[in-house]
């Protein structure tokens, strides 16, 4: 990697890049939550499927929930058929999102490395690389010399409690800037006349039956001929004042961010055992998350126990990290499936569709579940992509169980 | 850091306890009789409200028995005990 100042490849701000227009009293698909998902749903409506007369609420700002909150981190190493095919389509997407949008999205494949601690853990890593090729997904197995040659700061040494005993290594993973995607979709989005509406909660819906036909909202009511809900965790909020019954539990995901320091980590490291996963954003600031919080809660922070264990996970692998001062922490309301996999898809009533569960890792999917909801939404009928995070596998049996390489513990 | 009132022990940092969620979950009395709706919603769906939850804590670096607690789930105040919120081992 070659030296650079922090800071130095960031855009200046940008002027305003989307209109705050007055809610119309009817659309023909009304979005529920203007973060990530829902923009990026929005966007492929009207790409993919020349649908524009769409609304995006948002009860707070533009992209200001989970959006903001996240670690940035994209990569496809996923171990299932089906999540491998979602978000690898997701990944292609993001290599050409820059020039689609016109906008710098400060998407770097700087790669990601997935570390094993154990014996068990190695098998399993090599087993998921196998999986990834035969999906066409770039991954290699590597031992803890070639780690270090990759990863220099990173603690390889066989003094460790737990080892590096090796990682998969994913060279086109990597990070992009989050608040760029956002802008860079909305002013997508303004451009072709969807209407990007802030500061308006949805409190309920309007219903003919089993059929969904309007939201109510803190800025009246709305009818559509299509509501199609994108709010992570607040969507059993939503969904309970429609009697429907979602299995996802809503908790705190804390993430955490250095002062800015000079490059210094050149990749992306996760470990799932001792847990933590931390990058560098352009500006110089190490970003760093790991698990939710154990209990269920909506109050967007957690106890100061799960960052000291991630902490420490932090300092032991990378040494020099000891002398960083943390200069922010926060939280997200993540909502977690029984299968640690999304729902999207229909729902069991007419002109409502689902998008959520995303858990801990919504934003590496971001253009990919766009363009599959919005195919939903379009065609009332899934994707090829999306049909196994149907709502009805929980009853069918036909879970995508993804725990072993989500990334995560939940 | 939450402290939770361990009905044996007082209250004590959250590190000391494991969480169990949604309280008062029963396995069906005749399994084989459930659809397989019905088998879902006991497997896999469980209450998320923003608001009063009543759920499952058990003191594992304490006494290690499980008790009910009620928590405000948007500002993590634990609530006072009512008539249900008795302590009892977990029979499900």
């Amino acid at each position: 990697m070659t030296p650079r100042t922090p800071g130095a490849e960031l855009p200046e701000h940008p002027d305003r890049l989307w209109h705050s227009p007055e809610p119309k009293s009817s659309y023909d698909v009304v979005i529920v939550g203007g973060g990530g998902h829902g923009l990026a749903t929005a966007y492929y409506l009207a790409r993919n499927h020349g649908i524009t007369n769409v609304a995006v609420l948002e009860r707070g700002w533009l992209a200001g929930g989970n959006m903001a909150r996240n670690t940035t981190i994209i990569r496809s190493n996923y171990l299932w058929d089906e999540s491998a095919g979602l978000y690898e389509h997701a990944l292609k997407l993001w290599e050409g999102l820059e020039e689609e949008l016109d906008y710098p999205l400060l998407f770097s494949q700087r790669g990601v490395l997935n570390l094993a601690h154990s014996l068990q853990e190695v098998r399993d890593s090599v087993r998921r690389v196998n999986a990834n090729r035969l999906n066409g997904v770039d991954a290699e197995w590597l031992d803890p010399q070639q780690v270090a040659e990759i990863c220099p700061i990173l603690n390889t040494s066989e003094d460790l409690r737990y080892p590096v005993l090796g990682a998969t290594w994913q060279p086109r993973a990597g990070i992009a800037k989050h608040d760029h995607v956002a802008w860079g979709f909305a002013r997508a989005l303004d451009r072709m006349g969807v209407d990007l509406i802030q500061g308006c909660e949805v409190t309920g819906f309007e219903r003919v039956g089993d059929r969904v036909v309007g939201v109510e909202t803190t800025r009246g009511p709305i009818r559509a001929g299509k509501v199609a809900l994108a709010a992570a965790g607040h969507t059993s909020a939503l969904a309970d004042t429609l009697g429907l019954r979602l299995p996802i539990q809503s908790h705190p995901l804390q993430a955490l961010v250095s002062e800015l320091l000079e490059p210094v980590h050149p990749t992306v490291v996760m470990s799932n055992s001792v847990h933590v996963y931390v990058s560098q954003a352009h500006k110089g600031e190490l970003v760093l998350g790991a698990g939710i919080d154990s209990y269920n809660s909506y109050s967007q922070r957690g106890a100061f126990h799960t960052i000291e264990r991630e902490m420490t996970a932090a300092v032991e692998l990378f040494p020099m990290f000891a002398r960083a001062h943390v200069l922010r922490t926060w939280g997200g309301v993540v909502d977690v499936t029984p299968d640690a996999s999304a729902i999207t898809g229909l729902t069991p009533l007419e002109g409502l569709y689902v998008n959520c569960g995303w858990g801990t890792g919504g934003f590496k999917a971001t253009p990919g579940v766009g363009w599959c909801y919005a195919h939903t939404i379009a065609h009332d009928e899934p994707h090829p992509l999306n049909a196994p995070f149907s709502l009805d596998r929980f009853t069918t049996g036909a879970l995508v169980d993804e725990h072993g390489a989500a990334g995560v513990a939940h | 850091m939450m402290l939770i009132p361990c009905p044996w022990c007082g209250p004590r940092n959250e590190i000391e306890f494991h969480y169990g969620g949604q309280a008062d979950v029963h396995c069906p009395d005749d399994p084989q009789s459930v659809s397989d709706a019905d088998w879902a919603t006991f497997l896999f769906f469980r209450d998320n409200p923003k608001g009063v939850f009543t759920e499952r804590w058990s003191h594992a670096s304490g006494c290690r028995r499980w008790f009910t607690v009620r928590r405000d789930t948007r500002t993590n105040r634990v609530l006072p005990a009512d008539s249900t919120n008795h302590a009892r081992t977990v029979t499900t």
